[in-house]
């Protein structure tokens, strides 16, 4: 994943908002906004996560004319053959240091690069594989705003409720 | 409101209720936003019939950015340095969660104030769902 432009928008940053039940007024208030001690908008501390929606390549994304894996006329779109799905990777870690907080107007880039990997035994057997990867967010001045760490888990059986 | 060095101790802590009865719209809505469209997280006959899961489950980036909002609502807007998380159990739609953030260090640096937090999200069982850490900058 890189993302040449993440344009960050008062829109996207409302929806996003919303998505996680935060109705604070420093994400949509302009006026709000204005008075308080940023002094601007800004998204809230994990809407850098939203940049795979300017990802051309991301694929938890279905792309225009192409089959998508989700349910359709059958439970699966994948073409048969193709494996019956099987269990998916999960996220297992986020960690986002903050150099400064985006607000609408700044335009990003998401530079990814490789991280660790290492393997685990699953608590209900089965091995786990874990894969790091560090996301550098810039602004349009090249300054770095955000670094993302995720760690992203490959259980070889479905993971039950805990 | 930020919050100040001098009026806090290690073990002092915070907690809200991010959210209760969480709602399959409600993760629709993350995965709308977002753009994770994983079928994992909005479509029952695919998760259900080909994953092999019990239902769908919410991203671990919802739980995550609803556990935010506990932070910056003690903490202040645009006062946090660093937020990292561990998913530790699933979320299920119906969920509620309770999140909490615990006075780990009060520290300064080159003169400014910073608070390092522990962080934990738990659900209506006691569950943990998230664990994870903070640190932020506070007044003196």
């Amino acid at each position: 994943m890189a993302v040449r432009r993440f344009p960050v928008e008062a829109t996207h940053i409302l929806m996003f908002a919303r998505a996680i039940n935060d109705a604070n007024p420093i994400y949509s208030d302009q006026e709000y906004a204005k008075r308080s001690e940023v002094g601007r908008i800004i998204a809230p501390p994990t809407f850098a996560q939203a940049s795979a929606q300017f990802d051309p390549d991301y694929f938890l994304r279905p792309k225009v004319d192409q089959p998508w894996f989700g349910s359709g006329k059958e439970p699966t779109g994948r073409p048969a053959g193709a494996g019956g799905g099987g269990p998916a990777g999960l996220h297992a870690e986020q960690e986002f240091i903050f150099h400064r907080h985006v607000s609408p107007g700044d335009v990003l880039t998401a530079e990814v690069k490789p991280g660790k990997e290492w393997e685990k035994e699953g608590r209900r057997g089965g091995k786990l594989r874990f894969r790091e990867t560090i996301v550098e967010y810039r602004d349009q001045n090249g300054e770095l705003v955000i670094t993302g760490r995720g760690v992203g888990v490959q259980p070889e059986k479905v993971v039950e409720q805990g | 409101m930020a919050l100040k060095a001098s009026k806090l101790k290690v073990g002092d802590e915070h907690k809200e209720t991010v959210v209760d009865n969480l709602s399959r719209t409600q993760i629709v809505m993350y995965a709308g936003a977002s753009g994770d469209y994983n079928p994992l997280h909005s479509d029952e006959v695919f998760t259900t019939k080909v994953a092999g899961y019990p239902s769908v489950f919410a991203h671990g980036m919802l739980t995550m950015g609803m556990t935010g909002r506990m932070l910056t609502n003690w903490v202040g807007d645009g006062r946090l340095t660093r937020y990292g998380v561990r998913f530790v159990a699933q979320v299920w739609p119906g969920d509620s969660l309770t999140a909490t953030a615990t006075v780990e260090a009060l520290r300064q640096e080159g003169g400014q104030h910073f608070v390092d937090l522990a962080v934990s999200t738990v659900n209506q069982n006691g569950q943990e769902v998230v664990k994870g850490s903070a640190s932020a900058r506070i007044d003196p």
